[in-house]
């Protein structure tokens, strides 16, 4: 069984309480709008979001929210979602019984000074490099969210890196059942 | 058979059963407007889309049918916001259809555009751009399904020129999977553990109350509450929204509750140890400042939207069910009857050192805003469906008012929506030809919506309005008078402009003039010999009246401020 991965932060820099919905609603025109605009209206705060089709992915997609779990109740949070009529299922995955997954990609510039230290930086996270360019690389990390902060904070000694994150998705820890 | 798109739209809207659209015509909505003609649906048309939002709302609120509104794109579509924002407020059951511009146009900043499902997202229950003719009835149905099951509210159905124009096959969606509604579940099982629980509450009571909100109008559960409030001798209070849901002339009702309610009503809350809350929501007009909120009461929650559980209020029990389900569901457990007697005689004693009250009028005027409403309900017929604006009026035709049974109190609560008072009371009237309908209006208010009188004379709907004329917004000038050190700010109206007796009769109704009390006697009889035409009767009254109880905002209950005669003896 393996140890869950200690209780983690929702940002890089503050570490707060976090919830992860992974919420199935209609793939219809404008659902987006409806989920987004609900948080803002009611004052729940969205740490990431990450939409894609789910599996019938004509009919349905999947949102997977990271809140801000002390911006409201959850129990409101979810209360609310489940009263838009495009939202089919929320789950609802405490971050110590679920697998949290990110994806990272960052465009660091190279010199002859620099190439070593960013490799080393590549080895050590486990990131994979992409793409090379004469004076730059770009480095790839799908790993967990803490792993993602630590590249992301060892890259911020370099200047003018490019950085994208794309919020995480979520599935249930299959050993905590 | 091939038929348009706006020929299917009304051919869904009779299939669901509308007899009534209120609304007006434009551009977009055109295509739609030509089969109407060969329809057996009543359209009356309003002289503003507000208005035809409000008479929607009035016709709902009068019937327990959901109102139907129908307007063009665009400004068509921005000046029915404000009611579809009072319908979600109030949880009216309403449907809007707006005309949108050509499906290829949409984006472009076309003549006449704007997102309407975007500007109501937040403020419907759910809301629908028909992308095809096909598609007309599965959203037409869905839209009716969704506004008037689980928790009512509007919806909004935006149809595109081209979708109006476009042609289909008839069909009609036969079953609710045809609606393709997979994510809503309005209703669910009641769980028997939470009956029990709550039963259990009830028997370790010694101050229950029972506290009535709107979700016991929408479930028509007044004969099942009147019996149980019998059964087990429990004091009841109706809040702003539930108003007739119980009659007020029963010896168990202490009234309304909130920032005007009866003493005996709000102080029952501050000292009960159980709310059984019945479709209430908790509103911080009937709580006051929530940590000095009834602290010695447990709470159980009977609510159709499970989103209301622990909102505002932490429920010891909750039950999602509409109330009259839950009320069916704890009578059968229920059973045994204690007689609270010192809880009654403490609220027998609050009822009688702090009954509604008000200086008597001078024989020369001005007239007391209260016994105007007190001599148009001694002279109105038993079933009178009264309306109001928002503002002091407002709170005295709640309060000095008896309604006695549901549908008969029509008023925009959540939202408090200035001028809502006269196009309710067309609605209705439209939906309830059988019985008189009075608008205790506010000065202010009649001047935001009085054009639908014009409405009213033209389709022949004869309703009654009481403007209360004190000359101000006077509501604002009581919390001048009161919490700003009576600096008033922009609260002067005039009492003689408009004279609203000439314009009364240039919209084609009947204007009367009361100043004194023997007057208003005179004309209340002649408004009530009145029954072909609207009638409106501007009442001189004094500017100085303030509604009381009140409880200043963000004021504990506890702080409640009664009227000035009864203040030694508080
Ligand atoms: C559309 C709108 N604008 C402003 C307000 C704020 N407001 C609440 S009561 C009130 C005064 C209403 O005046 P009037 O209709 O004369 O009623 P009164 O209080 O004098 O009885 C105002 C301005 C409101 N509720 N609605
Ligand atoms: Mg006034």
């Amino acid at each position: 069984m393996a140890a869950p991965e200690p209780f983690t932060g929702a940002t890089s820099h503050s570490p707060v309480q976090h919830h992860i919905l992974s919420v199935l609603v209609e793939n219809k025109a404008g659902v987006l709008a409806r989920v987004a605009g609900l948080f803002a209206r009611r004052g729940f705060n969205i740490y990431s979001l990450a939409v894609a089709p789910a599996d019938d992915h004509q009919r349905f997609s999947r949102i997977t929210i990271v809140v801000d779990a002390e911006s409201a109740p959850l129990e409101q949070i979810k209360g609310q979602l489940n009263k838009l009529v495009n939202v089919v299922d929320i789950k609802d995955l405490a971050p110590r019984e679920s697998l949290e997954r990110e994806l990272l990609l960052a465009t660091v510039p190279v010199s002859d000074t620099t190439r070593t230290v960013v490799m080393d930086a590549v080895a050590q996270a486990n990131a994979a490099i992409v793409d090379v360019g004469s004076e730059s690389v770009t480095i790839m990390l799908a790993s967990t969210p803490i792993a993602c902060d630590a590249l992301e904070r060892r890259l911020e000694s370099f200047a003018h890196v490019e950085l994208h994150r794309t919020g995480r998705v979520a599935l249930p820890r299959l050993s905590s059942h | 058979m091939q038929i348009t798109g706006a020929q299917a739209l009304i051919k869904s809207l009779e299939q669901v059963g509308v007899d009534t659209i209120f609304g007006l015509p434009g551009g977009a909505i055109l295509p739609v407007y030509d089969p109407l003609i060969d329809s057996s649906i009543r359209h009356i048309l309003v002289r503003h889309e507000q208005g035809a939002g409000h008479m929607a709302e009035g016709y709902a609120l009068a019937t327990g049918k959901p109102g139907v509104a129908m307007v063009t794109s665009g400004p068509g579509a921005t000046n029915i916001v404000t009611p579809i924002a009072n319908a979600y407020m109030d949880s009216t059951p309403l449907v809007v259809i707006t005309g949108q511009v050509p499906t290829a146009n949409i984006g472009t900043d076309a003549f006449q555009e704007c997102d309407i499902t975007g500007i109501t997202m937040g403020i419907t229950k759910h809301n629908f751009l028909v992308t095809s003719a096909h598609e007309i009835p599965r959203a037409v149905a869905a839209a009716f399904h969704i506004a008037t099951t689980g928790r009512p509210g509007p919806v909004l159905v935006d149809v595109p020129k081209d979708v109006s124009q476009g042609t289909m096959t008839w069909w009609w969606p036969e079953s609710l999977d045809d609606l393709d509604l997979p994510g809503y579940h309005p209703t669910s099982e009641i769980d028997d553990a939470d009956i029990t629980a709550a039963a259990q509450l009830i028997a370790e009571a010694q101050r229950p109350l029972l506290y009535i909100g709107g979700g016991a109008l929408k479930s028509h559960a007044s004969r099942e509450l009147v019996a149980f409030a019998e059964k087990t001798n429990m004091p009841v209070v109706t809040t702003l929204m539930a108003r007739g849901a119980f009659p007020d002339s029963h010896p168990q009702h202490l009234g309304m509750p909130g920032m005007h309610g009866m003493y005996a009503a709000v102080t029952a809350m501050q000292q009960s140890d159980l709310l059984i809350a019945l479709g209430a929501r908790f509103d911080d007009r009937v709580t006051g400042r929530l940590d000095g909120f009834a602290p010695h009461a447990k709470v159980i929650h009977v609510d159709i939207d499970a989103a209301e559980f622990n909102k505002i209020r932490h429920a010891d029990v909750s039950i999602r069910s509409d109330v009259r389900s839950a009320i069916v569901a704890l009578d059968a457990v229920v059973t045994t009857t204690p007689n609270y007697a010192t809880w009654w005689s403490d609220l027998h004693q609050w009822r009688a050192a702090h009954p509604l009250t008000y200086d008597t009028p001078d024989s020369d005027g001005p007239l007391r805003p209260q016994a105007v409403i007190e001599a148009i309900a001694a002279a109105a017929s038993p079933g009178t469906i009264v309306t109001a604006g928002v503002g002091q009026h407002q709170m005295w035709a709640a309060q000095h008012w008896s309604y006695e049974e549901p549908g008969t109190w029509i008023n925009s609560g959540g939202a408090g929506t200035m001028g809502f008072g006269v196009p309710a009371a067309i609605g209705a009237k439209v939906g309830r030809p059988d019985r008189t309908v009075w608008c205790i209006d506010g000065d202010g208010c009649f001047q935001m919506t009085a054009q639908e009188l014009v409405t009213a004379r033209a389709e022949g709907i004869p309703i009654k309005v009481a403007i209360l004329n004190n000359a101000y917004l006077g509501m604002v000038r009581q919390w001048q008078e009161m919490f700003y050190d009576e600096r008033y700010s922009e609260v002067y109206l005039s009492p003689d402009l408009p004279d609203y007796v000439k314009w009364a009769e240039a919209m084609g109704c009947v204007g009367l003039r009361a100043e004194t009390p023997e007057q208003m006697e005179k004309v209340i009889a002649e408004a009530n010999l009145v029954n072909d035409v609207p009638v409106v009767i501007d009442f001189r009254t004094d500017a100085r009246e303030k509604v009381f109880p009140m409880v200043p905002a963000g004021a504990t209950n506890d702080d409640i401020v009664v009227h000035p005669s009864q203040r030694g003896e508080k």
